[in-house]
């Protein structure tokens, strides 16, 4: 309270002295007459704006206080009295101080702006925001309109509002887009109970959900509609017509099940599409339309998932590298404030204490190299049995399928043999991931950092079954390849039969054209290979909707009810309910996702379905998560970033990309399917292109692009260039480093420094706290300038380093909070400068009350 | 929802919005919120500013709050006069800096005051203490409780005066990665 009114005091004191510098300038103007008019106004510009700013200034750190209302009000008026009276003064003579004056509230009136843009950023009461914000905007809505004179006035108000129109709608704007953020609450509400770990897997499926939607609205806008509209019917030609044979069942509830009969003859499959040029009124080019959108698939998915990666990557902070905040990070950061369930509350006491005890642990033990030795023995010995189990699995993979393929060769075999690689698969599949969890309960680690490492084994394990799939389709593609050849003769043949039979009835008309349902057909493989990915979708949607169905659901209504009767606690001992799963499901949906990049080009429709898929499981796992799993037994939070999943995705992401570049760029399409048949290759589409559609010289430019010689000295280029930003990076990590270090370094010298200090020489000490101000005195040379202007007779840099410091130090620790305390080496001894130099004019100062800076605040910056 | 123009006044919302951090539909949830908290003490109508506080004993007991060992202390930083009573004022305030958009800035400095108990400005170690017996709910020894503290006090004080400073929990703060 005694600072406020001292403050106040000393601000008005300044503000007289302002006006009395002015006005002995206005004076010395006076006086010199004419010709030191120019000399004179300038002066007074300068002596003009230093007040104001400084008033401004002023205004600020008031504001920065904690007190507000009318006395703010009225040092505001007084402001804008000064002003007007100034104003009204100086516009009767000169034309440029009015300019000055423009600029000078201009600049007054963008702070008050940016003010309004932070003010949610303020650490204050919202009483006094309101106020202050009402204030400002008054002040903004008054001198906003006054501002430019004529034609400059007018589109000045003009500007004005349309930039406040351009705020509301911005505002409008966000506010509508805050709305379209699906599930919002249900991630909150699933976040409050099971921390945020588990919501991290729910903002991944909600991340999922919105770029798959992109992908559905490319190929549906640009394939599957155009084809539909424009396209030839169905019946048409042999390609669209289910066969003579297959009609009588086509129609059937399992045939269509296994996506066979009339789903397999439809737009959602890649054998549907004509090769024709170009269809419709529109001309539209679909096999080209097709090749693309099968290509910017991938391109769209690649940027997208890099781009999110940066921006996390940006976001975090460090990621908590350096170790020298081991506990305070514990004390003040463990609690996860999102936690509203008592259920998780406990279990989240329970997780840190036992933290704490852990940690406690280790720092008694530190010294003890043992602790260290078994740790890292047992992590070494940990990976090896798990990359053991991953080369077995791995090896039993490889000799199952050896061992499907000669039983493929084989007749009469029994359904094990048929499907012994499913379920080995699926046995791994079930097995491995607890064992791997069981082992990683050697390493000890933090569980996040254990989530990861589990979640990278699972995958190499899922990698396996991927192989494992590709390999067996790579044969059926091949067995696929080597029927059509003889199927395609022998289209030939029938077409040239039934033509020579029709000729041979010597009927001049046209012959009657064989009915498309009757043509022989190739085995189409891409249809083949769609097909296998929209029933691997499929199955793997009832799979997980099963599991969570009995092993979730049933699990937990049978714990919940049967444990009324039985012999032992159902709910605390052996079936319990279930934890969420976060790494199996999270790989669940990354290995979905690398099906469906890999399967769209040859199943456009396939989009459609993961669309559905995402949607339902959403509210479905939402649902499951709430009403039957129960919290991790060690919550922990999920760090901002999760980049780890986006970089499994980015794997998965360029292993699918491999196979489909495979097969457009070295297998030859079918020839009586699919929008590419009838070319070598399914490229060629685009050299067709061009050269058909384009300009000579556009085929020229693209054949020397396309050239070896040029594209192999583009990508040295570009490698060039990766090794030199690679490097850059490094340096500046280096130098980051080294930056660290110094800071490091520097804060224990300080330590020492002020360690010898407090024990030496107290008198020393108040002196340099008076001094350290000065270093950062230079940093607001303003300031001192005004200083100097508004006292020109005191030219002792102690004192006006003392008064700058005040005038820094003390708003910051007012702003702060009530509690000024001074540490007591201050009160203790007088700081000799203080007693030498008389107070300002106008200013009594009370004596015992330093208003220097608290020393432990003198270094930092005022941030608010 | 029909009745929201009564509520608040154009004006009043977009002055809130202007100080939060929160959209308008955001806010007037929160009005609900607050008011279902005491539907006889809050009225519907905010245009003319009533002066109505919630005790401390209801606003404890929002689910958001209801297991945070912190809740007396982030009522008590927040409300007006430092009793844990809240305004709506006080109400909105809170949940902005609580909220997922504020800059770590601004979270850090309510940070270090609502761990700072006895409102003297510097984190001492009997706050250390009482926020580790908080987080523990008591199940550490005192000599552990005590190791701790100091190790902390070790760790984070940059200018070595046996407390915590603002800018020392900042300098700390900013740099934990689980500090949202």
């Amino acid at each position: 309270e005694k600072d406020k009114e001292d403050e106040s005091k000393e601000e008005d004191s300044c503000s007289q002295q302002n006006r009395a510098s002015r006005n002995k300038n206005y004076q010395g103007k006076n006086s010199d007459g004419k010709k030191a008019g120019e000399e004179g106004s300038r002066q007074r510009e300068r002596g003009k704006k230093a007040p104001t700013k400084d008033q401004k200034e002023s205004e600020n750190k008031e504001k920065k206080t904690n007190k507000k209302g009318k006395e703010g009000e009225n040092k505001q008026k007084k402001d804008r009295k000064n002003s007007t009276t100034s104003a009204s003064s100086n516009s009767s003579d000169e034309e440029s101080l009015s300019e000055e004056e423009l600029t000078m509230l201009m600049e007054q009136v963008e702070q008050k702006k940016k003010l309004i843009s932070t003010m949610r950023n303020k650490p204050w009461r919202m009483v006094k925001k309101l106020s202050v914000l009402r204030e400002a905007q008054a002040f903004v809505e008054k001198f906003e309109g006054a501002l430019g004179k004529g034609k400059g006035k007018k589109l000045y108000a003009y500007k004005m509002m349309m930039a406040k129109k351009w705020v509301k709608f911005k505002r409008d704007f966000d506010n509508f887009k805050t709305q379209c953020i699906p599930w919002e609450m249900k991630i909150k509400e699933v976040e409050s109970h099971f921390g945020s770990s588990v919501a991290s897997y729910f903002i991944f499926l909600r991340w999922m959900y919105g770029v798959n939607l992109v992908l559905f609205g490319l190929i549906f806008g640009l394939v599957i509609i155009p084809e539909v509209l424009m396209g030839m019917p169905y019946g048409s030609m042999p390609r669209k017509t289910v066969p003579r044979a297959e009609q009588a069942t086509a129609m059937d509830f399992s045939v269509l099940w296994d996506f066979e009969g009339y789903i397999k003859y439809s737009a959602l499959f890649y054998g549907y599409y004509n090769n024709q040029r170009t269809i419709g009124w529109l001309k539209y080019r679909l096999p080209m339309a097709y090749f693309m959108v099968g290509i910017s698939v991938f391109g769209y998915s690649l940027m997208v998932v890099i781009r999110s990666m940066a921006h996390n990557a940006n976001e975090s902070t460090a990621d908590g590298d350096d170790d020298n905040f081991i506990f305070s990070w514990k004390m003040f950061t463990s609690w996860d404030y999102l936690i509203g369930n008592p259920e998780t509350a406990d279990n989240k006491f329970a997780s840190i204490t036992t933290s704490f005890k852990e940690s406690i642990v280790d720092e008694q033990e530190s010294n003890k190299d043992e602790n260290i030795h078994l740790r890292r023995f047992l992590r070494v010995l940990a990976n090896v049995l798990i990359i053991c189990c991953l080369c077995g699995s791995g090896y039993l993979i490889y000799f199952v399928v050896k061992r499907s393929q000669t039983f493929s060769k084989m007749q009469n075999v029994g359904w094990y043999e048929r499907n012994e690689v499913e379920i080995v698969m699926s046995l791994l599949g079930m097995f491995c991931p607890p064992l791997f969890e069981t082992i990683a309960a050697l390493e000890n680690y933090h569980p996040r950092i254990g989530l990861k490492w589990q979640l990278g084994r699972i995958f190499a394990l899922f990698l396996g079954n991927l192989y494992t799939f590709l390999l067996a389709l790579m044969d059926d593609v091949n067995e696929k390849l080597a029927e059509e050849d003889v199927v395609k003769n022998v289209t030939a043949w029938t077409l040239l039969a039934h033509h020579n039979s029709s000729v041979g009835n010597g009927s001049t008309a046209t012959p009657p054209s064989l009915d498309p349902a009757d043509v022989p057909r190739g085995p189409c493989w891409e249809t083949t290979v769609g097909i296998e990915f929209v029933r691997l979708t499929v199955s793997d949607i009832l799979v997980t909707y099963i599991t969570i169905l009995v092993g979730d659901f049933i699990r937990a209504c049978f714990v919940r009810f049967v444990n009324y009767c039985w012999c032992w606690d159902l709910e605390a001992g052996f079936p319990s309910y279930a934890e969420f799963d976060i790494s199996g499901n999270v790989l669940g949906l990354v290995f979905n996702q690398g099906m469906i990049w890999m399967g769209s080009f040859y199943a456009p429709g396939l989009v459609g379905i993961n669309v559905l898929r995402l949607l339902t499981s959403m509210y479905f796992q939402c649902w499951a998560v709430m009403s039957s799993n129960v919290p991790h037994e060690r919550v922990f939070k999920a760090s901002k970033s999760n980049n780890f999943y986006m970089g499994l995705l980015l794997l998965i992401l360029f292993l699918s990309l491999l196979p489909v570049a495979y097969t457009i760029m070295s297998l030859p399409p079918s020839f009586d399917c699919g929008p590419f048949s009838g070319k070598k290759r399914m490229y060629e589409v685009i050299q067709e292109t061009i050269e058909l559609d384009f300009p000579l010289f556009v085929a020229k430019i693209f054949s020397y692009v396309a050239n070896p010689g040029l594209i192999i000295p583009a990508i040295l280029l570009m490698v060039l260039a990766i090794y030199y930003l690679n490097a850059v990076a490094e340096a500046y990590q280096r130098a980051n480093a080294e930056l660290k270090k110094k800071m490091q370094m520097q804060r224990e010298e300080e330590k020492n420094k002020r360690n010898n200090k407090a024990s030496t020489n107290p008198m020393l000490q108040d002196l340099e706290d008076l001094l350290t101000p000065s270093r950062r005195s230079e940093s607001h040379p303003k300031q001192a300038e005004d200083k100097k202007i508004e006292s020109p007779n005191r030219t002792s840099p102690v004192e006006k380093q003392g008064k700058a410091a005040a005038l820094d130090g003390s708003p910051m620790t007012g702003g702060r909070g009530a509690a000024f305390t001074p540490p007591p080496h201050v009160f203790v001894t007088q700081p000799p400068t203080w007693g030498v130099w008389a107070p300002y004019p106008g200013q009594p100062r009370p004596r015992g009350h330093p208003p220097g800076p608290v020393p432990g605040r003198g270094r930092g910056q005022p941030r608010y | 929802m029909g009745n929201k123009q009564t509520i608040f006044t154009p004006e009043q919302l977009d002055a809130y919005q202007d100080c939060t951090f929160f959209t308008r539909k955001e806010i007037l949830r929160l009005f609900y919120r607050y008011r279902d908290l005491a539907p006889q003490l809050v009225p519907l109508d905010y245009t003319d500013k009533p002066d109505v506080t919630l005790p401390y004993e209801l606003i404890g007991s929002m689910p958001e709050l209801k297991d945070n060992p912190f809740r007396q202390r982030i009522a008590e930083v927040f409300s007006e006069n430092g009793d844990g009573n809240m305004t709506l004022d006080d109400f909105l305030d809170m949940f902005s800096v609580l909220s997922e958009m504020a800059p770590r800035d601004l979270k850090a400095y309510y940070a270090f005051k609502i761990y700072d108990f006895n409102n003297d400005d510097y984190i001492c170690k009997s706050d250390l203490e009482k926020t580790v017996n908080k987080l523990t709910r008591n199940e550490l020894t005192p000599e552990e409780v005590s190791l701790v503290c100091e190790k902390v006090i070790y760790e984070a004080d940059v200018d070595n005066d046996g407390k915590l400073s603002l800018e020392d929990f900042q300098h700390m703060i900013i740099r934990a990665p689980d500090f949202l």
